[in-house]
């Protein structure tokens, strides 16, 4: 009884809401259409604007800019595109739309409403010169600068960052002053300041000092060499310290870079850290397991279009599953017949390999496949000026660490891997407790495997989806987990850090390919020095 | 490198024109030294502390629980395992320290490994051949030819190990005992100073037992040989001195019957967690 | 037991390698007669493109033996013998890239089209010199020789062996593909070496060069096997076998192990750079995909399938796949990598010894006779992991 009146009522309030609405709009539009009908002065602005000479036009920019008309903004920016054009029979003032071909479309310039094609013959463009071009860049950023809503505000005010000519000043002070928004309210200082210093103000250069943006710091530049010693003295002291900043932000990123491929290396190696490192098994198929991961994340979006985002999350368990049937299916059907060869099962997996490879080639396609980026991933997280996070690498970073947690915790918490690691050392006396070895192979080998599916997973967000996707991965694994030291998960995770971070730090003055042969190279050296990498087993057992 | 080297090592003569005795300086003292010696591994102590003397032509038996160390101790001998401190001397000239397995074994040290490991793809001769004493650099290596000489001495030693018959045969296809034996020709064809020879009679016959305790101890005085053994019968049998080794030093040294009455032997064999040999 | 004094001569006391010269030179005689005497027309020719494929094969079949040589007789499992092969090919290849002089489509009568094309305005220094065919010969052996010493020297001290060392290896080709194919290295970049006109002055597009170089390379193979084999059956042969299966056992006899390792090595690296470098002037280019893992990977199945430590079991299978890659790839190609990939399970999983294991085994049967015809019989080292270095 209850609920029934309560929807009515609600249905009832709707339907107020929505009759008021439109009512309003009506009405809006009504006001709309008298106000132009009786009172515009959009004719005369324009006209001004089309009949004045070069050096009226700023008083005919100024009055537009003023007039607070709704059109303003289109018709300047008409302007400065140089799309604002007279008829000439008419004398009507048009905004062009296009302006290719004989016929250009063409839209009153008081309706704005499209108004057919007019010949290029008959139109006569409002002329504009570059130094109006620069005012009308100023006066259009002012009009934003009025606008509510502050991103677009913010955004008017970057944009005036070394555009402020010097008569604005005095008005964006004004502006500066009044604005509620701190941030748009530091731009606009900083804009000021660029202007002021432009013009030789030492007192402005304080407010530049430590600047990320390079139109502040062009300005500082060029003050600095200025003939004002007291300027170029000031401007300098802040230039170093733009620059002290700026490199710190550049360290910054590059560490970002250098964790954010680290997490990569460390996703693609840590499966290979249980395959090999626990269970002394070189799967040379491994980086094909990753490959198919990405491969399934590809599929779960095409079944599920137009939701990338769930399909991605979808994936997840679906790319573990199947790299880790397939891993079981090569530990079943090659694996388990090499024991103690291990050179042998380098060989075949490397076979299986090849066979992988060429059946994804042949059953899907040799060319790479889009995988989209869910929104929520794309974009990027802004810090500053200088620096900004891209998404979808601060997505794979956080994955790398939890997929690296929840197996530490397989291995030091569950059964399975209390079991691996007795397997692990002594496989003998492991069996003659219970311990059914071989399940406990084909368990690691799923989970092994299975890692590097989610591997895949995040992959397909930052690199292409190829048929030799894992392939590019799989020599950098071995050098992580060799890096690392094998058998030890810790050593894996900082090995892969850290030999993403080297990259990324020798990438800027090697060059991408030196860099890496660079890493490729020290790793074969380190590896010669301490054969069993950074975190050595000790001890008799080890010694095989 | 290694090459040019070899290059320079060609003027080396072969080895029978060497002094058969290795340039070990026994005129001073013992010909084995260990002295305070100790190694860890992760924290477990696997030496500890170890002081242990052989004398010139001596055959010792060396004893001890599971985990005592006897192992780790042929490991540092012979160059396998640095120790974290200590010394170790063989003869009064040589700091086994300062030297790999390779230069430990050319002075004159035989190791027989507690696994037997003979090399299983190479026949039984070629077994013997690899370890005859001889220049072992790379170049004479590659141009050595069998002389009668050296023939001579595989015979001889292929006759004391009893395997003449089966000198063709791969050592891959021997029995457990018969490698056992291979490897002890193996040491002999090297005329070690020193022989470490680790656990010889496991799986063997109670007869290949006696032989084996025969050719020990008709090796001792010759050479000297440190015999480090699980089985207490074939202990008795051979031991002229006995040392027993407890968690990485030694708990009693002297005659088998000293030791077997020393109490704390026995709680370290019948009291303690162990196994009792 | 083969003893004639000098130890280069021994293998002629064999009677499997004189089978081995006897089957090659025949073939080798064959090929050549019914390509010189034989009118085309005649369904027993062979064509001069049939011979240049074959000379092809042959040095694919002497880099087999160079990797026979480390893993089946070393143990170790190279997985880099593709660089040394490039190697040897890239010097090769500048000394032909030197010979066309002025006759590049830059007409530089010093640099060499790239270069031209790169702006470059002088020869980089380590092109000097090569414009001598000798001087481009030493460095054929050279170039291979050096890397591999080197790399010998660091991994061996540190004793580093192996499935480690087939990683470092395969990652020592893959940095060098990297390397090879920038611009700024001077070699060709990505296009390589390529264009040749003349080797020692004869015209490579002629039949009779082609013919030259199909002889030399069987014999190449030739020597190359002999030596391999001279050092096989040597006593520093046997004292490799004894590394390989037990390495710490030979090191406790007296031997210092990674000197043996090393010198190996080196030979073997030097042989694949002898067929790299006959390799080049018959395919016509040298670049960076030489260098590519898969090839070096490529090149151990060919040595697996023929049957590991027996030489001539290297060159078979190097001739049997390539025949078969040949045949595929001209029917069928996308389904070479299949039976690529399919080729190393099953000759891992079910044919350990390769086909020359079959032949040993169907011989065995035949004859009683056991004692000295038994293949060596590699048996894997268990022990794959790197021991702590000797401080």
């Amino acid at each position: 009884m209850n609920s029934i009146a309560g929807r009515h009522w609600l249905s009832a309030l709707v339907l107020l809401c929505l009759v008021a609405l439109g009512l309003g709009q009506a009405w809006a539009q009504d006001a709309g259409a008298s106000e132009a009908a009786s009172s515009d002065q959009g004719p005369a602005l324009l006209s001004a604007l089309a009949e004045s000479s070069f050096r009226d036009k700023e008083a005919a920019i100024d009055a537009i800019a003023e007039s607070g008309d709704e059109r303003a903004r289109r018709w300047l920016e008409s302007f400065a595109e140089g799309k604002l054009a007279r008829v000439k029979d008419s004398g009507a003032i048009v905004v062009v739309l296009e302006n290719r071909g004989r016929n250009w479309p063409v839209a009153d310039a008081l309706t704005l409403e499209p108004a057919g094609e007019i010949s290029r013959r008959e139109l006569d463009r409002v002329s504009i010169n570059n130094s109006l071009r620069g005012y009308l860049d100023s006066t259009l950023a002012l009009i934003d600068l009025r606008v509510d809503d502050p991103a677009q505000r913010l955004a008017a005010a970057r944009d005036l960052l070394g555009e402020v000519e010097a008569e604005a000043v005095d008005s964006l002070s004004e502006l500066a002053a009044a604005e509620s928004d701190p941030e748009v309210a530091a731009t606009l200082e900083q804009a000021i300041a660029i202007a002021r210093v432009e013009q030789g103000d030492v007192a402005a250069v304080e407010a530049l000092s430590g600047s990320l943006n390079g139109q502040a710091r062009a300005a500082l530049m060029q003050a600095s060499r200025s003939d004002d010693v007291a300027l170029a003295e000031a401007a300098q002291a802040a230039l170093a310290e733009s620059e002290q900043a700026l490199k710190l932000n550049r360290a910054a990123e590059t560490l970002y870079f250098g964790l954010s491929l680290g997490s990569v290396l460390v996703l693609a190696a840590i499966g290979l850290a249980i395959t090999f490192g626990v269970m002394g098994v070189i799967n040379m198929a491994h980086g094909e397991l990753i490959m198919l991961g990405a491969y399934t994340t590809w599929a779960m979006q095409q079944l599920l279009p137009g939701q990338p985002g769930l399909a991605l999350l979808l994936a997840i368990p679906a790319g573990f599953l199947v790299a880790a049937l397939v891993g079981v299916a090569i530990e079943r059907g090659v694996i388990q017949f090499l024991k103690g060869r291990p050179l042998e099962t380098l060989l075949a997996t490397f076979g299986v390999s090849l066979i992988l490879q060429q059946l994804v080639r042949t059953l899907i396609s040799p060319l790479n496949r889009t995988v989209v980026t869910p929104e929520w991933m794309s974009g990027s997280l802004v810090i500053n000026e200088a620096l900004s996070l891209t998404l979808n690498r601060l997505y794979v970073l956080g994955f790398a660490i939890l997929v690296f947690a929840a197996l530490m915790l397989v291995m030091r918490r569950t059964r399975l891997g209390l079991e691996v690691r007795a397997v692990t050392q002594n496989r003998a006396m492991a069996r003659s407790m219970g311990i059914r070895a071989t399940r406990v192979d084909i368990l690691t080998f799923a989970l092994g495997s299975g890692v590097a599916g989610l591997a895949g997973v995040a992959l397909s967000q930052l690199t292409n989806v190829g048929p030799n996707l894992g392939q590019n991965y799989i020599i950098d694994s071995f050098m992580v987990v060799v890096f690392g030291g094998v058998g030890n998960l810790w050593g894996t995770l900082v090995a892969g850090l850290s030999l993403g971070v080297i990259n990324q730090v020798l990438e800027p003055w090697a060059g991408a390919v030196l860099a890496k042969i660079l890493v490729l190279v020290f790793i074969i050296l380190f590896i010669q020095k301490r054969p069993r990498g950074l975190f050595p087993q000790k001890g008799r057992a080890a010694e095989g | 490198m290694s090459f040019l080297q070899s290059l320079a090592d060609r003027d080396r003569v072969f080895d029978f024109l060497v002094p058969e005795q290795s340039p070990v300086d026994v005129r001073h003292g013992p010909i084995l030294y260990l002295e305070d010696v100790s190694v860890s591994f992760d924290g477990f102590k696997a030496i500890n502390d170890l002081n242990l003397t052989i004398d010139d032509g001596e055959l010792r038996c060396i004893i001890g629980p599971n985990g005592a160390g006897k192992t780790t101790m042929m490991d540092i001998i012979t160059g396998k395992t640095r120790p974290d401190q200590g010394s170790v001397w063989f003869g009064s000239r040589h700091n086994l320290l300062t030297k790999n397995e390779p230069e430990i074994a050319r002075l004159g040290i035989g190791r027989k490994f507690q696994k037997p490991t003979v090399f299983e793809a190479l026949t039984v001769f070629e077994n013997l051949e690899l370890a005859m004493a001889m220049d072992k650099s790379l170049w004479p290596t590659l141009k050595a030819r069998m002389t009668g000489e050296v023939l001579a001495r595989i015979e001889e030693v292929l006759e004391t190990v009893g395997l003449a018959s089966l000198s063709r045969r791969q050592a891959g296809i021997l029995s457990h005992g018969q490698k056992q034996w291979l490897e002890i020709g193996m040491l002999l064809m090297q005329r070690p100073r020193l022989l470490l020879v680790d656990e010889p009679v496991a799986g063997m016959t109670e007869q290949e037992m006696e032989r084996t305790a025969e050719l020990l101890l008709s090796l001792a005085g010759k050479h000297s040989v440190v015999v480090v053994e699980h089985d207490m019968g074939f202990v008795r049998s051979i031991a002229r001195t006995v040392t027993v080794l407890h968690q990485g030093s030694v708990l009693a040294e002297g005659s088998m019957d000293k030791v077997a009455s020393d109490p704390r032997v026995i709680e370290v064999y019948l009291g303690g967690d162990e196994e009792a040999a | 037991m083969p003893s004639s004094r000098l130890w280069l001569a021994r293998p002629f006391g064999e009677r499997s390698t004189l089978i081995f010269l006897a089957v090659l030179g025949a073939t080798m005689a064959l090929v050549v007669a019914a390509n010189l005497l034989l009118a085309p027309e005649h369904p027993l020719h062979v064509s001069t493109y049939t011979v240049t494929l074959l000379g092809k094969y042959l040095c694919y079949a002497l880099l087999a033996v160079a990797v026979d040589l480390v893993w089946g007789y070393l143990g170790i499992l190279s997985l880099g013998h593709g660089a040394f092969f490039a190697l040897g090919g890239y010097a090769m290849g500048m000394y032909l890239m030197r010979q066309i002089g002025d006759r590049g489509v830059y007409g530089d009568p010093l640099l060499p089209d790239f270069m031209v094309f790169l702006d470059w305005d002088s020869l980089p220094w380590y092109w000097l010199g090569f414009d001598m065919a000798g001087f481009a010969f030493v460095m054929v052996l050279l170039a291979p020789g050096l890397l591999a010493l080197v790399f010998g020297f660091l991994a061996f001290r540190s004793r580093v062996t192996g499935v480690y060392l087939s990683i470092i290896t395969q990652a020592l080709t893959f940095a060098l593909m990297l390397a090879f194919f920038r611009n700024e290295m001077g070699f060709g970049g990505n296009n390589g070496l390529t264009d040749f006109k003349e080797l020692l002055g004869f015209d490579l597009s002629a039949d009779a060069t082609r013919l030259g170089l199909f002889i030399a390379s069987g014999v190449a193979l030739a020597l190359g096997f002999l030596l391999c084999r001279a050092i096989v059956v040597s006593k520093l042969g046997r004292v490799c076998v004894a590394v390989r299966d037990a390495e710490s056992r030979t090191r406790f006899l007296g031997y210092r192990v990674e000197r043996y390792q090393q010198f190996v090595f080196v030979v073997s690296a030097m042989l694949a750079g002898v067929a790299g470098a006959l390799y080049v002037p018959q395919v016509g280019i040298i670049n960076p995909s030489e260098f590519s893992p898969l090839f070096s990977i490529e090149v151990v199945v060919w040595v697996a399938l023929g049957g590991r430590a027996t030489l001539y079991g290297a060159v078979i299978g190097a001739l049997a796949v390539n025949y078969a890659k040949s045949v595929f790839t001209g029917v069928m190609p996308e389904a070479w990598l299949f039976a690529l990939g399919a080729l190393f399970v099953l000759v891992t999983v079910l044919l350990p010894q390769g086909i020359a294991g079959l032949l040993s085994r169907s011989r065995q049967q035949g004859s009683d006779d056991d004692s000295d015809t038994q293949p060596d019989t590699p048996t894997d080292t268990l022990d794959a992991t790197p021991r702590e270095a000797t401080p």
